[in-house]
């Protein structure tokens, strides 16, 4: 596996997560167009789900807004690279930029754009080191909207009945801002920072694996009304999606990473 | 409806109606908004007039002049400047998402109208946009800047926030917030 083979599959998963929604998040919202009865929300997710098959087959970015970008990736042990894997997949962000890429990275202070979607601490690279060989990638884009709706918690540690009002609370709070119906990235224990982490990886989990907690938290959530785009209807989320960590005793650290409709994610293995 | 000019007709719009844009639209969100309110402040002039324009709150994705994607950008970040900018209107529309709040809507009355677009519907706008006119303020960067499209039929776009300061958006919180306390009483 050389450098330009990783670039070249970067550069492949970056337009796929790009321009086609993963399917089990484009059939939630086909759900929702179907179960929604005034007349403005069901519009509006005729427009979305119109979108999302202009994107796939125009091959264009479902949103303006390309994100952050996020890697995800898995190296196997037995793996060894002659270069440096980071490097890669700045290379492969650098290259769409602006054909694919809005130039999104600015500086915390100056807010002087780099231009081309890198910056220090950009794209955000987690890797994990895992048994065999293989090479697994996982990118997601993140847009601004919904990330600014996002908060985190340190709960007493006795509060955890306290987590589900955290999370409506959250939601009640952005309204129609992070372009519902969103996803809720719930990320519970480890700690201040861990618990922020968790709460977007939890994002990456398909919309089918929800548990019964999730299922509650998302039916009081739905109950808000506040729906697509925020004008009001029953679909507000399509999916709570949890990750947890062991946590100190004296601590419940609870991070809500809101995430837009276009939740966008996709791997590669290699 | 199709809206092909800012005039008079836009008072006569009321929350919940849907209008379809064609003609000439600029593109501005915060950098612009904080240029221009600055520029204003100091009594310079624009390069470019918002009265009587139709202002999208987006930042676009351009490609060898090209528009790839050109969704809307969330609006409530520009409720602080829109005032200043409405001061110098006698009309105005605004196109976004989720919602403006606070004085602007106040300043809205008898003059300015707000259309939601559905978010992150980028693809399906720039299909409704025929071409780029011009651009201002390109140092502001690509989403940063003033972009004039030519657009037909950009819409569905939902009157939000009419001339008469009826607003969709604070009748959801309404309900809303009646929704969230039942529920904290449990």
């Amino acid at each position: 596996m050389n450098y330009e083979d990783v670039v070249d599959a970067v550069s492949d998963l970056i337009v796929r997560a790009q321009t086609e929604l993963p399917s089990d998040v484009v059939n939630a919202l086909k759900k929702a167009y179907e179960n929604e009865e005034s007349e403005i929300a069901r519009k509006n997710l005729e427009v979305i789900l119109q979108n999302i098959e202009i994107a796939r087959k125009s091959k264009l970015p479902i949103c303006q807004d390309t994100g952050i970008p996020f890697f995800f990736i898995e190296m196997g042990r037995e793996l060894r690279l002659n270069f440096d894997i980071r490097k890669a997949v700045e290379e492969a962000v650098r290259r769409l930029t602006p054909s694919v890429l809005r130039p999104n990275a600015v500086h915390p202070l100056t807010r002087k754009n780099s231009g081309d979607n890198t910056g220090i601490g950009i794209p955000v690279v987690n890797l994990d080191l895992v048994e065999g060989d293989r090479l697994r990638i996982v990118y997601m884009p993140k847009g601004a909207g919904s990330e600014n709706m996002s908060q985190l918690r340190m709960l007493l540690p006795m509060e955890t009945m306290k987590i589900k009002s955290f999370v409506v609370e959250t939601v009640a709070r952005a309204m129609g801002m992070p372009c519902p119906p969103i996803i809720i990235g719930l990320g519970i224990g480890g700690s201040f920072d861990v618990s922020a982490k968790l709460a977007k990886k939890a994002l990456l989990r398909s919309l089918d694996s929800m548990n019964d907690f999730e299922l509650e938290i998302l039916k009081a959530v739905n109950e808000l009304g506040i729906g697509p785009m925020g004008l009001g209807g029953k679909t507000t989320a399509l999916a709570v999606l949890s990750m947890l960590n062991h946590c100190h005793t004296a601590s419940l650290p609870v991070a809500v990473n809101i995430q837009c409709w276009a939740n966008r994610r996709a791997e590669v293995i290699l | 409806m199709i809206l092909n000019k800012v005039d008079e007709r836009i008072l006569n719009l009321r929350a919940g109606d849907v209008v379809y844009v064609t003609g000439e639209i600029l593109t501005a969100r915060d950098k612009a908004h904080a240029r221009a309110v600055e520029m204003l402040q100091s009594k310079q002039k624009l390069p470019f007039s918002f009265n009587r324009s139709i202002v999208y709150h987006c930042g676009p994705i351009i490609s060898e002049d090209r528009v790839v994607s050109a969704g809307p950008t969330t609006s409530e970040r520009m409720s602080p400047y829109a005032p200043k900018i409405l001061e110098g209107a006698d009309l105005m529309v605004m196109i976004g998402k989720g919602g403006m709040s606070g004085e602007v809507v106040e300043a809205m009355k008898g003059k300015a109208v707000y259309l939601a677009f559905p978010g992150g519907a980028g693809a399906f706008a720039a299909s409704k946009i025929r071409k780029i006119k011009g651009v201002f303020w390109e140092d502001l960067g690509m989403a940063e800047a003033v972009w004039v499209f030519e657009v037909e039929n950009f819409g569905p776009c939902v009157v939000a926030i009419d001339a008469e300061g009826r607003n969709l958006y604070e009748e959801v919180e309404r309900n809303v917030k009646r929704a969230y306390d039942r529920a904290s009483h449990l």
